[in-house]
């Protein structure tokens, strides 16, 4: 049987060639995220902005939108945010924060409640408070930043420090784009999506140590190849493993968003944004880093010849004995 | 590479069937599982993985205790005792108690009256043992002028005390509702999680739950009582208020049973209740002194109802009407039952999802699921060939070891847990592809098939552990971080990197060395 190969054998793609492109490119990229970012906004979701989230199903026939529309005006709860999804029986709707602290928000449910009265089902009721909301956006904070340090250090006692350095420009990249995808699309931003950017950033740094595993090693094997053509090699090396598994991720993830429901939807397409700009920061961002912070390949083999210290790299391999 | 110990592979094998086991009556539905269970014996009754309230339906009801609430009944209890005090001790005042928001002040003219009561009154506010500092902060403002004002120690210490006292009494009204496995427990300092599987009317929980449920039995006042002494009150089944007495004559804490019923005349709902000695004691003594005169039933400060005292009352039992529907007498009952808050409740968050969402939300994730693991499976075969199937093999039993794991450490399955497991599948062949593409390359630079094996395992084996410890930190984070939903992603994710090691590197290296050693392959086939 012939077997599918993604990549060619034995690629020889100069990869490293496109640093002037790339970095330019990805900084501009991230420019533009945080300016998006600044100017639009993401679409927080009621997790973090507060407010209120119902979602109801028609008891017969389908949802009359105009209908419920309307309602902001008799109600004055401000803007009603209303959609329809799914099936033509469903409707979500949204508003926000209502003026009066916490009593007030239970208030305007039982509004909706009562003028939507039985012709519909809640499925769905999410009500968060002025103060939990707040909470929550600080534990998101908290939680990004958190995780990225702790991925750090271990990399800082894994790698030598241009790796390490290497790594946070690609994960920052990455956190920035995913950033810029959610201000542009306006998918709903939510604490689902705090756990999709830790898995971006879990799963970016995950792309880049194989990337960077594999030049540590080739650089003890070719003490005298240059810098840039030794991370070539190493990238090239990985890279029919580097495709095979976005492959299988992305096909978990396609999944995801087509069957997987309206609640994860936005989990979904962020991951898949995630995994693409992951696989190409860890050849595109993170690799020439280690050229531009003047890693030499050459006068470090030299000076391990001199001093004759293999450990210089510092970093225990690991081993399955 | 090839040599495996026996006692490696049957402990693989058994780990694997055990594994499959314990998922295999998650899989099978609630009434086969029911089935099962009975003819099984006692030791050996099937677990079934626990479903979070996004998955089967619920509600979710973060309440906070009122701080102001409790600092204002503190407050007024402070008023109280103290006056009580300084009557005890015969003190002579100017001017009355003063109450402010956080204490009161006093003006005692007689300088040896006040060193004489200076060291009781530092006694009127007890903290518990065992938490430092003093209750009450006492200055002297001159002129005779003491402000006594509550301390923080002692608004935090009462603060504790009432979430403790609440969590006892909505777990008590929340079993009178009679539903299944309610989970009230304290979050943080002042608030209290009540999360109720299956629950679709949230408007009766709420009831249930939000009410303070202070029952006061007084007099209705004289036309010619004092202003000083009334509280205008509002009525609940009619508008308009009714001035009734400040002065309370019995309490429900003295109710030891309240159960709903009818009116023997009316056949109207009632609630039915019966006071303890001292409260019976109390009510004969009122009633009897006041035949005639209306008295009002009074929970949280509303009239229920105000009937005509007809003649003493020393039963010690007594019957509340108030035009009630059957719900509203059940949820009065069970309200009296259970005691009164201690402080005012409010909603801060609310997650309710209906049961109907819930199916809908399983059969999603399931659905995709099995999508995902066909996609996968499939796309491993054709790239792999044998070694896919091997690969294959070992998805299914990282799987079922999630699934596993999740029922022995009675983790909550969430509809984020299942995107979790999903995504593993994806990610849990990439152990698998890094051995491969080793392997491949290896062989390509010119070594022999079982030394191109062995490097394979031997070289991605470092980069298996680096790439996974980092994911695993990742999850760590989101786990000790996140709450409900997003706490049940961290878990299915820390699961799936920890069985992936198992099985990509371990199970694989098994069935590739057995594979070798049965085959005999003159070359690799990938």
């Amino acid at each position: 049987m012939k077997l599918l190969r993604l990549a060619p054998e034995n690629t020889k793609f100069p990869f490293m060639r496109f640093r002037r492109v790339s970095y330019p490119f990805s900084a501009v990229l991230s420019i533009i995220s945080v300016v998006l970012f600044l100017t639009v906004g993401m679409n927080f979701g009621i997790d973090f902005s507060g407010g209120t989230l119902l979602e109801v199903q028609a008891k017969s026939g389908t949802a009359d939108l105009s209908y419920i529309r309307d309602l902001s005006d008799h109600l004055g709860l401000g803007d009603l945010e209303v959609q329809g999804f799914g099936s033509p029986a469903d409707a979500s709707i949204r508003f926000g924060m209502q003026p009066g602290g916490d009593v007030a928000q239970q208030a305007a449910v039982d509004k909706v409640k009562t003028a939507l009265g039985d012709s519909y089902d809640f499925r769905r009721v999410e009500v968060v408070g002025p103060r939990v909301s707040g909470e929550l956006v600080q534990q998101g904070t908290l939680g990004v930043v958190l995780s990225i340090l702790a991925v750090l250090s271990y990399l800082w006692f894994r790698f030598e420090w241009q790796f390490a350095i290497g790594a946070i420009i690609a994960t920052m990249h990455d956190l920035l784009l995913t950033v810029g995808f959610f201000s542009i699309t306006q998918l709903e931003f939510n604490t689902t999506s705090i756990a999709a950017i830790l898995t971006i950033v879990g799963y970016s740094l995950n792309e880049t140590v194989v990337v960077l595993d594999r030049i540590r090693e080739m650089m003890r094997k070719y003490k005298k190849m240059p810098t840039a053509q030794l991370i070539d090699t190493s990238i090239n090396a990985v890279l029919p493993r580097t495709l095979m598994t976005a492959t299988t991720v992305f096909l978990a993830l396609l999944s995801l968003v087509v069957f997987g429901g309206q609640v994860i939807r936005s989990f979904s397409l962020a991951m898949m944004w995630g995994i693409f700009v992951a696989t190409y920061s860890s050849i595109f961002i993170c690799s020439p880093t280690l050229i531009y912070l003047g890693l030499r390949n050459e006068q470090r083999a030299a000076s391990e010849d001199v001093t004759g210290l293999g450990g210089k790299t510092g970093a225990r391999p690991l081993s399955s004995h | 590479m090839l040599r495996f110990a026996p006692w490696k592979i049957v402990l693989t094998l058994a780990a694997s069937l055990i594994a499959f086991m314990i998922c295999f009556p998650s899989m099978i539905g609630p009434d086969n599982r029911k089935a099962l269970a009975e003819h099984l014996p006692s030791w050996l009754q099937p677990e079934s993985i626990v479903l979070g309230l996004d998955l089967q339906g619920g509600a979710h009801l973060l309440y906070e205790v009122d701080r102001s609430d409790v600092i204002r009944s503190m407050v007024g209890n402070l008023r109280d005792d103290l006056r009580r005090q300084l009557r005890e001790e015969k003190i002579g005042i100017s001017g009355g108690i003063g109450v402010n928001a956080r204490g009161v002040q006093v003006r005692i003219p007689d300088a040896a009256e006040r060193a004489r009561i200076m060291p009781k009154l530092s006694t009127l506010v007890q903290i518990s043992p065992g938490v430092g500092g003093s209750g009450l902060d006492i200055s002297d403002a001159g002129d005779g002028q003491l402000k006594l004002n509550l301390t923080d120690a002692a608004i935090d210490n009462k603060v504790k005390r009432a979430v403790e006292q609440t969590i006892e009494v909505l777990n008590r009204r929340v079993n009178g509702l009679g539903t299944t496995e309610p989970n009230i427990q304290r979050q943080g300092n002042d608030r209290v999680l009540v999360e109720v599987p299956g629950l679709q009317d949230t408007n009766r929980l709420k009831e249930i739950v939000g009410t303070t449920a202070k029952l006061e039995f007084r007099l209705v006042a004289d036309p010619g009582a004092s202003p000083g002494d009334v509280d205008q009150l509002d009525q609940t089944d009619q508008p308009g208020k009714l001035p009734i007495e400040k002065q309370v004559m019995v309490q429900g804490e003295d109710l030891t049973d309240a159960q709903p019923g009818f009116d023997s005349r009316t056949g109207e709902p009632v609630v039915n209740f019966r006071f303890n000695i001292r409260g019976g004691q109390q009510f004969g003594t009122v009633t009897s002194a006041n035949v005639g005169r209306p008295f009002a039933i009074v929970l949280d400060n509303k009239v229920i109802s105000a009937p005509r005292i007809l003649g003493p009352i020393t039963g010690g039992s007594g019957q509340i009407s108030g035009h009630f529907t059957v719900e509203q007498a059940n949820n009065l009952a069970i309200l009296l039952r259970a005691g009164a808050l201690p402080a005012k409740l409010t909603i801060v968050e609310e997650r309710t999802v209906g049961p109907g969402l819930g199916q809908d939300s399983i059969d999603a994730g399931k659905r995709a699921a099995y999508w995902a693991a066909a996609l996968v499976v499939t796309y491993m075969l054709i790239t792999y060939g044998t070694f896919g199937i091997f690969a294959n093999i070992a998805l299914l039993i990282h799987i079922s070891m999630i699934f596993a794991a999740l029922v022995l450490l009675r983790a909550t399955l969430t509809l984020p847990g299942i995107a979790g497991i999903v995504l593993t599948i994806g990610m849990a062949v990439d152990s698998n592809v890094l051995i491969y593409e080793r392997i491949r390359e290896e062989s390509h630079a010119g070594r022999s098939i079982i030394s191109a094996l062995d490097a394979g395992f031997n070289r991605a084996f470092a980069t298996i552990v680096d790439s996974n410890v980092t994911m695993f930190v990742v999850a760590a984070i989101l786990y000790f971080l996140g709450a409900g939903p997003v706490r049940g992603f961290a878990v299915s994710l820390a699961l799936g990197i920890l069985t992936t090691i198992v099985t990509a590197v371990t199970m694989t290296r098994m069935m590739i060395a057995l594979w070798y050693r049965y085959a005999r392959p003159t070359k690799l086939p990938i």
